[in-house]
């Protein structure tokens, strides 16, 4: 038998069932795992190890029940060892968004999406880093510190839930809770070179996730394959009285056993293969649209000819909610507080002290896009050209069933690499931005590797709430190759 | 255009950001350069285009207004910098114009 952190989160869920493995014994691999390679990867802001072996305990006294009545229902997700995005609140535990601001913060309530996976009998092993506030493409934006890639720890693991892709990558934990608002799963995934499922928006709950910008921010997973994401999936998927953005809509069940493309129509945007993308990428990009076309895909070229937009649109959108949902923070509920000579005082020099220089820059945006005198010019017009991207997409899906394109226009970089340069790092998400602004789901995946050995990923992108068939195309891809098992060099 | 260094500190106080005179200017440049890229959006014709506030093809969902217990008041506290009398404690609004 494999070392336990090197088998999938389905064959370790099987292994739990045949009682060859315990909760306990995975846990226990997963939390000597990080003992010993987090203090070079840094994906982890918290380990919660007493509430991770007292749920692998529960978990295994469940299993052995399961085991004498096996008809009986059992979710896959029961017993497994995962991280969670430390945006998301688990109640009691230190939830900071990556930020000072919220430095000692303990919620009072549990993330929907958390506490489904908890129900399902996850064991939570810790929250792990992100970009301040989940506003960043590298994960360099935290206050804490950045995470490395584990393919090369002088990189970035992308962003923002860049300790997630991390933690999966390097084997710490089966799966990880992430969110993308503009790419932030579907990025660092590809840096990674593994499996980020971006939802439809409004698909999964986000009552408990720490708002950023709230017509674009999904909850979503990262896993090792299209396989491994589907348990967590169909977990957190589905309506929640307390998120009135949740779509009443039921997932159907997600069948891979029926992955099948052939007659699938696969659209490839001409408008996602421009100057300035690194010629490995658009190789392994192009190659991995080759398989789905051997695989017996139809390939059809398309446009959709807003693309270049949608990052001046994203860029002033998310900017502007996010300055709304983040004057919240006040140091009167949560947070440490700065000076108390006058309430304005106390705003001005806590966030001005401790908020990080991303954040504010953001808040600064979106204060000027809304203010007076500048709304219709920036909001506005930017609200409006939201509506062409989204009409490209539906155009598209009129005429094909999923979109192929790159996921980021290079591999992973160099922490430091983007330096004070902001605009040079909002080109990072180029590609992944447009997805958001329409609401539609988006999945990427390892397909291939550099000249330096760092993964390439594929984005697929289906119209709204067909995760199912983006996750079959996915997982028809991985049962016909084998970039998906391909391990960092730790 | 870029923006001035008073328009810069109009929106930080707008936004209530203490910053630094450094900040101030980083900030100045960073922005402008910002803005200059979205001012491309302006060439958009979009006289006849309605804006995306969401994408969500949902009404606003109505529930029953059934009462149910909040989260305990000590809970509620325990992350505030100061409280006092289950409540949160400022410092005073308007003191001095009594």
């Amino acid at each position: 038998m494999p070392h336990p952190t090197d088998l999938s989160l389905l064959e370790a869920a099987s292994a739990l069932r045949d009682g060859q493995l315990s909760s306990r014994d995975l846990t226990q691999a997963c939390l000597e795992r990080i003992d010993r390679l987090d203090s070079q990867l840094h994906a982890f802001l918290a380990l919660t190890p007493e509430l991770a072996l007292s749920q692998a305990d529960a978990a295994d006294g469940r299993l052995a029940e399961w085991r004498r009545d096996p008809a009986s229902p059992l979710p896959i997700t029961w017993g497994i060892p995962i991280a969670i995005k430390d945006v998301l609140c688990l109640e009691g535990v230190p939830t900071t968004a990556g930020s000072r601001i919220l430095e000692g913060f303990r919620p009072p309530y549990t993330a929907t999406s958390v506490g489904r996976l908890v129900s399902a009998g996850a064991v939570i092993l810790g929250k792990t880093n992100t970009d301040e506030f989940a506003m960043g493409s590298s994960t360099e934006n935290s206050a804490y510190g950045p995470t490395r890639n584990p393919w090369d720890l002088a990189r970035v693991p992308g962003g923002s839930s860049g300790g997630s892709a991390a933690a999966v990558s390097a084997r710490l934990c089966f799966a990880a809770l992430g969110t993308d608002t503009g790419g932030s799963i579907r990025q660092p995934a590809s840096f990674c070179g593994i499996s980020g499922l971006k939802p439809t928006y409004g698909r999964v709950s986000r009552y408990g996730l720490i708002a950023f910008g709230s017509s674009l921010d999904t909850v979503g997973v990262l896993a090792r394959s299209a396989a491994d994401v589907v348990p967590l999936f169909t977990v957190i998927a589905g309506h929640d009285p307390l998120d009135s953005t949740s779509t009443p809509d039921p997932l159907p069940e997600v069948r891979l056993d029926e992955a099948d493309p052939r007659g699938l129509r696969i659209g490839v945007p001409q408008e996602y293969f421009i100057e300035g993308i690194q010629p490995d990428v658009e190789r392994a990009v192009r190659a991995a649209i080759e398989v789905f076309r051997s695989l017996g895909a139809e390939v059809i070229s398309l446009h959709l000819p807003h693309t270049d937009l949608a990052l001046p649109v994203y860029y002033l959108i998310a900017p502007a909610e996010a300055s709304a949902n983040l004057a919240r923070y006040d140091a009167v509920r949560f947070g440490p507080r700065r000076s108390e000579s006058s309430l304005t005082e106390q705003y001005l020099e806590t966030r001005g002290q401790l908020f990080g220089s991303e954040v504010k820059r953001r808040i600064m945006l979106g204060t000027y896009a809304l203010s007076a005198g500048y709304y219709d010019a920036y909001y506005a017009q930017a609200q409006k050209v939201r509506t062409l991207i989204k009409a490209d997409f539906d155009t598209a899906f009129q005429a094909v069933d999923l979109i192929a394109c790159p996921v980021a226009p290079t591999t992973a970089f160099a922490i430091g690499a983007h330096g004070d340069d902001p605009l040079s790092m909002y080109l990072e998400d180029v590609f992944t931005l447009p997805a958001n602004l329409a609401g539609v789901p988006g999945i990427a995946f390892p397909v291939g590797f550099d000249s330096h050995h760092l993964p390439v990923g594929l984005q697929l992108n289906a119209p709204r709430l067909e995760e199912p068939r983006l996750l079959q195309a996915c997982h028809a891809f991985q049962q016909a190759t084998g970039w998906h098992k391909e391990q960092p060099p730790l | 255009m870029p923006l001035t260094i008073e328009e810069v500190r109009h929106i930080a106080h707008l936004a209530r950001l203490k910053l630094t005179p450094e900040e101030e200017g980083r900030y100045r440049q960073q922005l402008s350069a910002i803005l200059d890229h979205a001012a491309r959006l302006a060439e958009v014709d979009t006289a006849s285009i309605p804006p995306t506030a969401t994408v969500l093809p949902l009404q606003a969902p109505l529930r029953a207004d059934e009462p149910r217990p909040g989260l305990p008041l000590s809970l509620i506290l325990a992350n505030a910098a100061a409280s006092e009398d289950g409540m949160f404690r400022i410092p005073p609004v308007f003191e001095g114009e009594a």
